[in-house]
């Protein structure tokens, strides 16, 4: 046989189709008596809806149906894990809206352009309520509760009884009020879903086509919130257009298409315009961090206090609960930090129900952590790379247990680190800053650096895959996963490939198609290779055995000496090769006997997997606008052994840019009354490839032990990485100021603010008391346990 | 966003476009669409009727005449980033044109639209202000030339009337040296700031976004006009000026950038 095909950058084998326009997105689906819909959003964040009338609207051409909340009766239901479980959404409001872009009414009718014409026909009387915005407003015990099933606005949370005794020994305490911004998730393409009714002898009670990371989640959750089996309802997702989190559940709007197909019978389509997608996709991040750490006077970490309030929106979106899940299991970090005191609450608020977007709390950890640090090398006068060597996590053994029980399965943080020096001349980095700093550049260089662990495949870690050999001597991968763009297709097949002999060309892929598919977790969490692969691994050496059985039988060999053909295609005994039988022949023969030369593996895997490294960024400030330029990136990753490294490097592209785009640009602002500020792509403010430097993305591999394959997850690993390094870049430039903080997204008016209150001597660490509601927390483990906190997206 | 119900018709002539914008009482022209459609989505311009006049190519063109240079109105703003005429005569023009939005806008977007939208956030108007541009109109009274500094009179708002059209705009070769400063977060973005410059005999200056139309830094041409260096002609960039306070930068720190911006442009052109 050839050598490897593991490690190697084979061509992704789904890209063709794309770029030759061949894909099948929901929108282009096509259905005799097809329906349109589109919903009637409130334009105010907070009010009691008086009146609706639709009569207009009904009578408009075209107009299939007109349904309000009542209409359809759709129980109120979480779009996917339970931040509050006695908090749901209406997902057609009922008597109150809570956000711009709460759902009111939806329309189906024959067109797109008859449903938009026939929505401006509905006539709504709102009176308003006061609206709450801010997370620290949602804290105060004045301001009505969001909804009338909680008394307060607080939707989860708990302290640790530590408190302040973990900086009792601290011989200094430096400390920030750090925001990480709401952002939104911008997938190329928004929400999408399609539903068909059964038709003749379908005995499905419905067919999905839906955009979504999670097929089979949405068919279990379907099945959930409309009292069905869920193996009755087939969910397909097609070609999805991106997700980063954002396209995990089922949120209001899939369930009222649903209810809406079914009660008119006939197929209903609804396609998220690029300004609905702004304001109802949920968001992610959002979170307030008071931070604390305890320092000795030569850098030695000696205690980490934490209060963070994490943003909910609306009904309790789950991605709130992130600050009570990974962003609190992950705060440790690589560093070695003897006590920790987390209190984490997540409020509810009158905006966009929060949800995932890529990182999903991890980057909300590894910000504040490497932040505080950059914060605390400032203050003590310590290089920030020197800080993070002294207090990184050395000489432990794995799995670790980190102060907040976190079990770390395997890392080697110096490693990453010290190639990250290598790669970065970080010594003529600095002499660079110094000179431009002598000669008063215009422009300063700012280096950041940025360490970080990160979680991967943490919740329900187990996948499904099977593969069959075919009688023209292919395969067929069959997997839980549910790939939109990550390269599945690739990957799984160099897996079966590489086990069988079989050429990834005779591989078929099959996904996403809970009618093809009998079970699956789909792509969230960065699971994919390492539960996903692991699964196709399992079924692939399955069907390898029996292959093999059958081939001793055919070729009258021992078993153990049946091995894969050297030409690849069939099996032989060893040594030879004359005495071959082929991958058709077996898979015919098995047919024979009334078979599929097939095996099927569930895999799961015993904990999870926690993906680590170290990035270099840096930037050039311009002194008098402010305005930041990234000049160069460096990550080295470490996501285990790497299986396809071109297709890892695009994932670190791809997450680099999104780190990168929160440092510096993005944020998702509302104004007092709750008004989008930032709803179109105009205002909200993501970078395009004219904004980013050239990346340096390489790896360093420590396998994991708890899968054969030694990977860890990497969708996610950039993301996390880059931007903290991004934002300690933008600081570091101007720290010789006597600048130390700049909140996120470090925008030039920022910048220049911060310049100039450190020319006026005043601080630029943000810090304030926290709120009183921290004290009431109830203590961790004597909380309600929310679900959402154990979300893994 | 979708706009409201419209009638729609295309002229073939600039004289069939004037007749046809009298037809109805709301009527507007389309060119590129690329400042009316947006506005028409957010249901601010809401017109009964459509004039299009996106395919009048005789009113594509960039021509030399006299001590000028003749840009028709349909000129679209990739056109004039590449003319040569201009690139050599007027430079300023094409580089600014270059540096309108992305290269889908800069093929629709045509340099008369631009000027009639009158958007004082807009580059190309800042530049025609800047060079003194003239103006001409076509209307059913018949034909009229504008000043620049008397074209632009507020928030989307110009001395051309409801149903005169902007068939050309002129410019004077006469430049010397030139600058364009466009502040941004984003290479695609409209400019948080910006500054054109040009010198012929005296120095002039006009600012993008430094108020609701396009507007000259009077503060700082007299300041120049007494003979202050650039660095102090410069502080007075934003001198009467009352800017706009938005996501991207409050009134003050627009001030600032103005000032930094004006500055540098000075320096490049050597004052
Ligand atoms: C995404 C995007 C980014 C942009 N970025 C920038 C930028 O960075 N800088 C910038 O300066 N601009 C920018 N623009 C605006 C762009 O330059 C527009 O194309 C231009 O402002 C308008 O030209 P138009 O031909 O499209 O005009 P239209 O939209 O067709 O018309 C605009 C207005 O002018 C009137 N009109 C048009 N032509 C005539 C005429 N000949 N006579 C009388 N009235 C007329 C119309 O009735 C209408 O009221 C951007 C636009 C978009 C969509």
């Amino acid at each position: 046989m050839p050598g490897s095909i593991l490690g190697t950058s084979v061509r992704r084998v789904e890209d063709p189709a794309l770029l030759r326009g061949d894909g099948t997105f929901i929108d282009n689906m096509h259905f005799e008596d097809l329906g349109h819909l589109v919903f009637v959003r409130s334009p105010l964040a907070h009010a009691k809806i008086l009146s609706i009338n639709t009569d207009l609207a009904a009578k408009a051409p075209g107009v299939l149906g007109v349904f309000c909340a009542d209409d359809l009766n759709i129980p109120d239901h979480h779009a996917f894990f339970a931040l509050n479980e006695a908090v749901k959404r209406p997902p057609l409001a009922r008597g109150t809206v809570r956000f711009v872009g709460d759902a009111v009414v939806a329309i189906v009718a024959s067109s797109k352009a008859a449903a938009l014409d026939a929505a401006e026909l509905v006539e709504i009387d709102y009176e308003e309520l006061p609206p709450v915005i801010s997370m620290e407003d949602a804290l105060d015990p004045r301001l009505e509760p969001h909804t009338p099933s909680t008394d307060s606005n607080i939707a989860a949370g708990y302290r640790d009884p530590q408190g302040d005794s973990v900086l009792e020994d601290a011989e200094v305490v430096v400390r920030a009020r750090i925001e990480n911004q709401r952002i939104a998730v911008v997938p190329m393409e928004g929400n999408a879903i399609l539903v068909v009714p059964p038709r003749g002898n379908d005995h499905y009670r419905a067919t999905v086509y839906v955009s979504t990371q999670m097929p089979h989640a949405v068919a279990g959750l379907l099945g959930g919130i409309f009292s069905v089996e869920p193996s009755s309802i087939h969910v397909i997702a097609p070609h999805v257009g991106g997700a980063f989190g954002g396209k995990a559940g089922v949120t209001a709007e899939h369930s009222v298409v649903y209810a809406a197909a079914l009660k008119l019978d006939r197929p209903v389509k609804w396609v998220e315009t690029r300004s609905e997608n702004l304001i109802a996709m949920p968001h992610g991040r959002g979170q307030i961090q008071y931070v604390e750490l305890g320092l000795r006077r030569d850098g030695t970490f000696t205690g980490l206090r934490c209060r963070m309030i994490g943003d909910a929106g609306a009904y309790g979106g789950f991605g709130g609960g992130l600050v009570l899940g990974s962003t609190r299991s992950m705060s440790q970090g690589v560093y070695r930090i003897p006590r920790i005191s987390y209190d984490g609450v997540a409020v509810f608020t009158n905006t966009t129900p929060m949800g995932a977007f890529r990182g999903a709390g991890r980057p909300e950890a590894a910000a504040f952590l490497e932040r505080i640090i950059d914060i605390a090398a400032d203050e003590l006068d310590i290089d920030p790379i020197e800080i993070r060597r002294k207090n990184l996590l050395k000489d432990v053994s794995f799995p670790f247990t980190t102060v907040v029980g976190t079990v770390y399965d395997i890392g080697d943080y110096a490693k990453a680190l010290d190639r990250l020096i290598e790669l970065s001349s970080y010594e003529d980095l600095r002499k660079e800053q110094q000179e431009r700093r002598q000669r008063n550049d215009r422009y300063q260089l700012g280096i950041g650096v940025s360490v970080y662990v990160e979680v991967t495949a943490g919740g329900g870690a187990t996948e499904y895959s099977s593969v069959e050999v075919t009688p023209e001597g292919g395969a067929i991968i069959k997997v839980g996963t549910s790939g939109h763009g990550q390269g599945h297709a690739t990957s799984f097949s160099m897996i079966v490939s590489e086990l069988l002999g079989i050429p990834i060309e005779k591989i078929q892929f099959v996904q996403s198609d809970t009618a093809a598919v009998p079970r699956g977790g789909g792509t969230g969490g960065s699971r994919s290779l390492q539960i996903g692969g692991s699964a196709v691994r399992g079924a692939t050496e399955a069907v390898l055995e029996k292959a093999k059985l059958l081939a001793s039988n055919l070729l009258e060999a021992a078993e153990e000496d049946i091995v894969v053909a050297e030409s690849g295609d069939g099996l032989s005994v060893a040594g030879v090769p004359s005495s071959t039988v082929t991958w058709a022949q077996l898979a015919s023969e098995e047919r024979k006997r009334g078979n599929l030369l097939e095996a099927t593996f569930d895999f799961s895997q015993a904990s999870a997997t926690f993906p680590f490294g170290a990035h270099l960024s840096s930037v050039l400030v311009d002194l008098e606008t402010g305005k930041v330029t990234p000049r160069s990136h460096i990550a080295v990753d470490d996501c285990g052994r790497v299986l396809n490294p071109m297709i890892v490097q695009g994932q670190q592209h791809g997450g680099i840019a999104q780190g990168v785009a929160q440092a510096l640009w993005e944020q998702y602002v509302y104004d007092e009354f709750g008004n989008p500020l930032t709803s179109t792509l105009a205002e909200y403010a993501m970078p395009s490839a004219a904004e980013l430097p050239s990346f340096n993305a390489t790896n360093v591999e420590t396998p994991t032990p708890l899968n054969a394959l030694g990977a860890k997850g990497i969708g996610e690993s950039g993301t996390i990485g880059s931007m903290p390094a991004v934002h300690n870049a933008v600081v570091d430039a101007l720290s010789y100021l006597g600048v130390r903080h700049i909140e996120m997204p470090c925008t030039p008016q920022r910048v220049w603010e911060a310049i100039g209150k450190a020319e006026r001597g005043e601080s630029t660490i943000p810090w304030s008391d926290p709120p009183k509601a921290f004290e009431i927390l109830p203590l961790r483990g004597q909380a309600t346990e929310s679900d959402a906190a154990s979300v893994d997206v | 966003m979708y706009p409201a119900k419209f009638e729609y018709v295309r002229a073939s002539s600039s004289a069939e476009a004037i007749r046809m914008i009298q037809d109805s009482e709301d009527a507007k022209f389309i060119a590129g669409g690329h400042s009316l459609l947006p506005l028409m989505k957010f249901r601010m311009a809401t017109p009964s009727l459509l004039v299009d006049i996106g395919r009048l190519s005789e009113l594509s063109y960039v021509r030399e005449d006299g001590n000028e240079i003749a840009i028709g109105a349909l000129t679209r703003h990739c056109d004039v980033e590449r003319s040569e005429l201009l690139r050599r005569s007027v430079p300023i023009l094409a580089h600014v044109a270059g540096q309108v939005g992305d290269p889908q806008v800069r093929h629709r977007g045509t340099i008369g639209g631009s000027t009639a939208h009158g958007d004082g956030a807009s580059d190309l108007p800042a530049a025609l202000l800047a060079l003194d541009a003239t103006f001409v109109a076509e209307g059913p009274s018949g034909r009229r030339e504008l000043p620049a500094r008397e074209f632009f009179r507020g928030f989307l708002e110009t001395a051309l009337g409801e149903d005169e059209l902007l068939t050309e705009i002129r410019v004077p070769k006469a430049i010397t040296t030139w600058s364009f400063q466009k502040f941004n977060r984003r290479a695609q973005d409209w400019a948080i700031v910006g500054v054109a410059a040009v010198r012929s005999d005296t120095t002039k200056v006009a600012l993008v976004n430094m108020g609701s139309s396009p507007l000259r830094a009077t503060g700082t041409e007299a300041a120049l006009g007494e003979g202050a260096s650039a660095p102090e002609a410069a502080l007075r960039a934003a001198e009467g000026i009352d800017p706009p306070s938005d996501l991207n930068a409050s009134a003050d720190f627009r001030r600032h950038l103005a000032s930094v911006l004006v500055r540098r442009a000075l320096e490049e052109m050597n004052i």
